[in-house]
């Protein structure tokens, strides 16, 4: 009696973990799984509702026919392609370089404060590291407008390369943060080899910890290039026509137009997309960055 | 100018001080970057925070002293956004009570761990623009979004997620929530299965049910990474601002506005940077305060606890 009274209470139990789960993993899901076919609605479908393709309606290119991305429309000529294209780019040169600089600077700055004492006055290790670690808590906010007004002095205003350094700035905390607790894992015996060895502290750190510590790097390659990817703020201040990310040619979009479904849900789906992939490959990578400094 | 300073900097120490120099060369990079980003940005903006200064305005600058600052303390829209901040803040432990409840479900025995963990991390990986498009105006909609929809089945009459001050700012904090559990979520998960496993074997045999069992080990337990998550977490809310801009643009009436948003329409808008920059200062300041006191306090709470 007992026994079946336990059985039934761990499949119980089971049902109401896996209901959490699914229940959850549908909240995560649904908003990309409807943007992703919105972008194949006319615009009956959307207001009746329909929500699965083949069966509710008759999916149709008409969200990348929009941007001149559909088949039949790929060859031809077309200015919202090219415009569409030319953010894209600029995105991807955006994230990709800010985050190689910021991994770069990091990646050296965290070696170097986790092996070797400074002294800069009356600052030493500790503080140095806080230093760094502080700039996360300041917000965006406070930097944007001098940048807006140094950048205008600079004519750096509206070029890629503002952006970049001020993303590099943005996610080097982050960089610094993981790659700290990577390099404090390697063993000092290995570096202390190679010292031997005859290299020099940059051939022991090039030769020997860079390798190791690989996975860490990637982790944290990737997180900026996800935060950099993302960044709306300082793009939309900072940017107004040459170096305009793809964020920002979203949320112009959403203003001007009513209800241009197909064509806002394929630019959306287009600016999620390439970190969704991301996310779905190197799911493991990014769990182990984030989880850098929970467990210490 | 900067640029080719700090690396006549960088060489020189490497000449001077040799070995050590090398030494240095780790962090100076780094360093100099940050202090030419951030450091004089800072200094220039207490400056211009100190100045009339509009951009599109024709006469320039001015130096108009702690003017901006009074026109701030009377500002009512600024320290409603300052108010909005706490309830955002507020919003935070509902957050991690959901996230620790999602990170408890993925750390149990279950099949195709994988696919649900991947799943779980998705909105994290969306940009804030694209889930206020996709979330916001379309599956908010008030006709036919399919949220409105579900809330007219269930028997709310008019579901307008975003006209009444209450339910707007409600709506706001669904919307940042689904994008930032993901992150509570996997950092918990992080710490959940560096737990010893002997400690819960040990309690299992002891016969504590599972509720106690949460109460009186795991919980205390995750007391640290789950203080590292949440300051973290506040950290990023402070900033948050993204969503706000392309869904409400702060309204109704200010009732959704973050400082970072509202700070963003007023140089947007008028263009006056002096005033804005007066407003992102006493952010920081405020912001510095409030998180030393924080970290502080929950310092010594820890050290009590432990």
């Amino acid at each position: 009696m007992n026994e079946t009274f336990r059985g039934v209470n761990i499949i119980v139990y089971r049902i109401l973990i896996y209901g959490g789960l699914l229940f959850w993993a549908f909240l995560c899901l649904f908003p990309i799984f409807w943007t992703v076919t919105t972008s194949f609605k006319t615009a009956v479908n959307v207001t009746q509702g329909h929500l699965i393709p083949w069966i509710d309606f008759i999916p149709k290119w008409i969200g990348l026919r929009s941007l001149g991305l559909s088949p039949e429309t790929i060859f031809e000529i077309s200015t919202v392609r090219d415009e569409f294209l030319k953010r894209f780019v600029n995105s991807a040169i955006t994230s990709v370089s800010a985050s190689t600089l910021a991994v770069i600077l990091g990646s050296l700055a965290a070696y170097g404060l986790s092996r070797f004492e400074y002294k800069l006055g009356i600052f030493k290790n500790s503080d140095i590291s806080f230093f760094f670690l502080s700039q996360m808590i300041l917000p965006p906010v406070v930097l944007a407008l001098p940048f807006l007004v140094l950048y205008r002095e600079l004519a750096l205003l509206d070029t890629t390369t503002g952006l970049i350094m001020l993303y590099a700035l943005m996610v080097l905390p982050i960089v610094i943060w993981i790659m700290r607790d990577q390099f404090s894992t390697i063993p000092l015996e290995l570096e202390e080899a190679g010292l031997v060895d005859g290299l020099s502290i940059w051939g022991v750190f090039l030769r020997i910890v860079l390798p190791i510590s690989f996975p860490g790097i990637v982790a944290a390659f990737i997180l900026c290039l996800v935060l950099s990817w993302n960044e709306y703020f300082f793009a939309a201040l900072l940017t107004s026509a040459d170096a305009k990310t793809l964020p920002v040619m979203v949320a112009s979009q959403t203003g001007s137009q009513g209800i241009n479904w197909w064509s806002m849900a394929a630019l959306s789906t287009a600016a999620i997309a390439p970190l969704v992939i991301i996310g779905i490959i190197l799911e493991s990578y990014i769990v182990k960055g984030l989880s850098t400094g929970a467990v210490k | 100018m900067y640029l080719v300073w700090s690396f006549a900097l960088c060489y020189g120490v490497l000449l001077i001080k040799g070995e050590r120099g090398q030494r240095a060369l780790f962090v100076l990079p780094a360093f100099l970057f940050t202090i030419a980003m951030v450091i004089f940005p800072l200094i220039f903006s207490v400056y211009i925070s100190l100045h009339d200064w509009n951009l599109s305005a024709f006469e320039g600058q001015k130096f108009s002293g702690l003017d901006n600052f009074r026109a701030l303390l009377g500002d009512e829209y600024y320290w409603n956004s300052m108010l909005n901040m706490v309830y955002y803040l507020l919003a935070i432990l509902v957050e991690y009570a959901i996230a620790f409840g999602l990170a408890l479900l993925l750390n149990a025995q279950i099949v195709a761990r994988k696919f649900f963990r991947v799943a779980f991390l998705l909105p994290l990986m969306l940009s804030p623009v694209a889930v206020s498009w996709m979330i916001g105006k379309s599956l908010m909609e008030y006709r036919f979004g399919p949220a409105a929809t579900l809330a007219r089945q269930l028997g709310w009459e008019t579901p307008a997620f975003f006209s009444t001050t209450e339910i707007a700012r409600i709506s706001m904090m669904i919307l940042d929530a689904w994008t930032f559990i993901p992150f509570m979520m996997i950092m918990l998960l992080a710490g959940l299965q560096a737990l010893s496993k002997e400690v819960i074997e040990a309690a299992k045999i002891d016969g504590a049910t599972g509720w106690q069992h949460f109460w009186k080990i795991t919980f205390p337990l995750m007391l640290p990474v789950s203080i590292t998550t949440t300051v973290i977490r506040i950290i990023f809310k402070l900033k948050m601002a993204d969503i706000v801009i392309n869904v409400t643009s702060g309204g109704p009436g200010g009732a959704t506005d973050t400082v970072t948003s509202f700070i963003f329409r007023e140089y947007r808008d008028r263009s006056n940077v002096g005033y804005g920059t007066m407003m992102a200062v006493v952010y920081l300041i405020i912001i510095v305060i409030l998180m030393t006191f924080l970290l502080k306090l929950l310092n010594r709470w820890m050290q009590k606890v432990t």
